[in-house]
Order: C-alpha cells, then structure tokens, then sequence
C-alpha cells in the first residue's frame, strides 16, 4: 500500500495541475518549484486545458506487474497546447488506430490497482480522441 | 595527471544462469580480474548493479561482495574488509562505478581499485522483471502510466523513423551487425548470426519494436582492476591499456521532459569533454562500443558522437559503416544485443572487451591496430550517460 505517494498527486493526476514561471512564462508540468527553462524559482500553480496531440506512441504487450489486466494498451508522448510533454495512455480508442498528429483530450481513467482486490484503485489521467459536436 | 591503467579484466559468460547467485557471478569476475593483474590488490571495490533491491531482495552489495569475494586489507593485524561500496545509475551503472574507481585512484587516496559489475536478472521473470526495469523510470510520471523502458525506446523510435522516413526495416543492421559479432565471443549470449529475412518476419513486440531490437536481459558480471602506471609490476604481462577520459553528463530524468526527444544530448556532452580533456579527436577513435540496448539507442548514441549527422545514424548499419572493416567498428564482441544486457554490469563488460580490443587478443573479432576505444553506457533513454576513452599503449 502506498497511499501517501498517490494521494499527495491528486491535484496533477485529477487536474493536470502543473506551474507557470513568473519570469518567462514557461508552463511547467510537472511541476517542480524551479523552472527547467530559466532556471529560477516558479511556485505559482497552473491548470493546463488538456488538449493536446499525439507526439509518439506505441503499445505495450508484455506489460509490468500491476497493468496485466489491462495489457495490451497504447501509451503515449502527449505535446499539451500549452507546451509541455506528457506520458499517459491513449484511451476510447475504439475501431481507430492512433496516430502521430491526432489531437487529443485528458479524461480521468483507472490506471492500476495495487495488490488484490483489497489493494487501492489509483485514477490519473488518459488522453483519448478529441469529441467534436 | 596520473596515468590510470586497466590492469586486469575479467567477465562470466553472459546468460540465464539459473544455477549462479549474485555473489557467485561477481566473486568469479572478480577472482579472474585479480588474476589477470598478475595478483594486484585491491583496496576499494567500487559495485555496479542496477536492480538487485528489486531482483534478488538484496541490497549492501558492496560489502556482501567484498566479504564473499575475501577481499581483506593488507595490513596483517587488522584483516578486515577493504573499502567498498555500491553504485547505481540505472544502466549506465557500470560506467559511472568505473568513473569512481577512476577518481579514486587519480585522486592518489587509492592505489588499486576493483570496479566489479554484477547483474541477476533471472531471480525474477515476467512481469516482476519489467516492474523493476520501469523503476528506472519516473514513478509518478512515467512508471505509473505503464511505461516500460522498452515502450520508451518505442516511443521514440516510431517519432524518429516517422521524422526521418526509415523504412521499417531500417534499423535492422544494428541487431545483425551485433549478432555477427557475438558468433566471434565466446562469452556472448547469442553467437548466431541472423538474416535480415528473420527482422522483417519478426512480430513487432512494443512497436514499431520487434524482438530483434531489443537487447536480452541476462545475468553476468564483469570486473576490472585499475592502478596507475607507475605501480604496475615490472613484469606486468600484457600490453598496457590507460583510461585516457572518463566523464559524465546528464539530461532531463524523464523523456517526455527532453526539449528534444529525438537527441541524447547527455551522450553527446560526455563524449565531446572526453575528446577535450584527453586532447585524443574524434577521428581517431578505433571502436565504439555503444549502449545498444535497443537498435535505436544504437543510432541516437553514433548521431550524439559525431560520427553521424542527426537523423543519419541508422544509414551507418545499412551502410555496414559499424561493421568490424566499417569505418567506426562497433559493438565489436556483439554489443548488448548478441553478447547480452547485464544491466548494471554493462559498463564494465564494455571495459572488459574495449581492453580486450586494444591487447590485440580479441581473435575473429579484432579491430586491426585497434588503439583507441570509445565506450558508452546510458541510464535511461540518455537520462545519464557515462563515456570512457581507453588508449592502447605500445
């Protein structure tokens, strides 16, 4: 059980909550008080919108401990609109195959369980296709 | 500067070694490096491994390793143990443990220095295997989404061949390359060659990933002796290799953080300092022996030293410029593709055979007048990575 450690993400895994740097305006996720651009300090908090497109990705067969149930599934580097890069899976995919380019949109998924069925469900952010009106 | 001299090497060979343990492996590599130095002793053991916490349970190597292996001071009343501790820095944990070794005998505060490299991968199989590999990854970033080390190679193969309109089978000279070159080390894992027909049938397995792009995790432990020169025995019995360079850079933990996943500018900083500091120029470098962990790890590390311009790199293993009559021979005794991926004892398995290389003892697979060796291992997608340059000396 690692309650803590999960718990203590909750803002970027549920909200994508990352940092803004005061002095260049770099959008920073995730975040780490210093920004990775300029390097000075950069503490003030920043809800990016989720959009963004598929960078690269690939698919994962022989999966580690803890994601067999879910094997296999599409992970990917998502570039967000604001900037920053980001590593998640690739969800609601249905009959189409992702591609580098496909715009895309965070919702908040099951991303493992911890141990048995007593173990913990720990949510975070996937990205699927972008829902159009 | 001192001189700091490769005095003795030793290595098991690299497999599944069901019937060895982590202590059994290194105490092996360890007695044939001792013996290789004509008996020289150490007095500090400085121990590669990446994943023993996770792999064997098993933590403390440093000392395990020294009591299991009796390495014991000189000093007759005080028989204890000698110095020795643990370093770790994912797979580049071989190179940045002989960096340490380095730095503690130029510093003159060690006289002889053991670095010995040890890996047990097959404690475990599977899926526990691959959940101690991602620990090399970012946990809550990374790891947690279900990103494996081989998915990252993926990622960025499949970005990089998109980019630079590889064919699918563009990167398959870096497995045959290696797997031509294990058939000649008889401590290689794999010593078949394979055709290319074989690549373009093989399954993808994280694609655009096939088997044959990515290298096997085995067990094996490899050791190294270092001194310098003016304390090598008068008939010291083989011709002298030196560390001409050792150095270290680092990038951005994550891959998804790189201003640009498609360069391992960490590769490329560690190998330019080491051309500067050693005065030695890229062009006279003999051998490469890269971090072939995966075909494309292979390209980015040839882009990142210069040998080839960015989004090039794969036209040198289609073109055999890598091959043993290449122009930049590489992966000389199979490379981590057909000689194996020791995790943490990679590094010092590339010691082993680059010195093997410049002694001229490599048979099948020498590199004529091969004088200067380039040796890289890299902790994640180049998150880290540590170069040495060893010199031949006549």
């Amino acid at each position: 059980m690692e309650i803590p450690r999960h718990w203590r993400l909750n803002q970027q895994r549920f909200g994508l909550i990352g940092e803004v740097c005061q002095h260049c305006q770099t959008k920073i996720f995730p975040p780490r008080d210093i920004c990775p651009a300029c390097g000075k300090e950069a503490k003030t908090s920043y809800a990016f919108s989720g959009r963004g497109e598929v960078f690269s990705f690939s698919t994962i067969y022989e999966p580690p401990s803890g994601f067999d149930e879910t094997a296999p599934y599409t992970v990917a580097l998502v570039k967000l609109v604001e900037g920053p890069m980001v590593t998640a899976q690739l969800t609601d995919l249905g009959e189409s195959l992702p591609e580098i380019g496909m715009p895309v949109e965070m919702v908040t998924r099951r991303l493992r369980e911890d141990g048995d069925e007593r173990g913990m469900l720990i949510y975070g952010y996937k990205f699927r296709p972008v829902i159009t009106a | 500067m001192a001189e700091i001299i490769i005095a003795g090497i030793g290595q098991t060979a690299v497999g599944e070694h069901w019937d060895e343990s982590l202590r059994t492996l290194a105490g092996q590599a360890i007695q044939a490096a001792i013996q290789d130095s004509g008996g020289l002793r150490p007095q500090a053991l400085y121990v590669s491994n990446m994943l023993a916490p996770s792999l064997s349970r098993q933590t403390h190597l440093g000392t395990l390793l020294a009591d299991c292996a009796g390495l014991r001071q000189d000093d007759p009343v005080l028989r204890t143990g000698i110095e020795a501790v643990t370093v770790e820095a994912g797979g580049a944990s071989g190179g940045a443990a002989l960096r340490q070794g380095y730095l503690a005998v130029a510093s003159g505060m060690v006289d002889v220095a053991l670095v010995a490299g040890v890996e047990k991968f097959t404690d475990v199989i599977g899926p526990e295997q691959e959940a101690a590999l991602a620990t090399v990854a970012d946990a809550d970033y990374e790891s947690i989404h279900g990103l494996t080390l081989t998915a990252q190679a993926a990622l960025i193969a499949r970005r990089y061949m998109h980019e630079n309109q590889v064919p699918a089978d563009g990167l398959a000279g870096f497995p045959l390359t290696a797997h031509a070159n294990g058939a000649g080390n008889k401590n290689a894992m794999y010593r078949k060659p394979v055709a290319m027909e074989a690549y373009q049938q093989a399954e993808p397995v994280c694609d655009p990933l096939n088997i044959y792009d990515i290298a096997p995790n085995a067990d094996g432990a490899a050791a190294v002796i270092l001194t310098r020169r003016e304390l090598l025995p008068k008939d010291f019995p083989h011709p002298v290799v030196r560390l001409a360079a050792s150095t270290i850079a680092s990038d951005t933990f994550s891959l998804s953080e790189r201003r640009d996943p498609l360069w391992f500018s960490a590769a490329q900083a560690s190998v330019e300092k080491a051309f500067q500091v050693s005065g030695i120029p890229r062009k006279k470098v003999d051998l490469f022996e890269y971090y072939d962990a995966f075909a494309i790890f292979a390209a980015l590390s040839l882009e990142a030293a210069g040998f080839a311009k960015r989004g090039k790199g794969w036209e040198m293993a289609r073109d055999a410029s890598i091959a043993l009559t290449g122009s930049i021979p590489c992966a000389t005794m199979g490379g981590l593709k057909a000689r194996g991926n020791p995790g943490g004892a990679t590094g010092i398995y590339q010691a082993v055979e680059a010195t093997v290389q410049l002694r001229g003892q490599a048979g099948a697979n020498q590199v004529p007048k091969a004088r200067y060796a380039l040796i890289q291992s890299l902790g994640g997608p180049a998150s880290i990575a540590v170069t040495h340059l060893l010199e031949g000396l006549a």
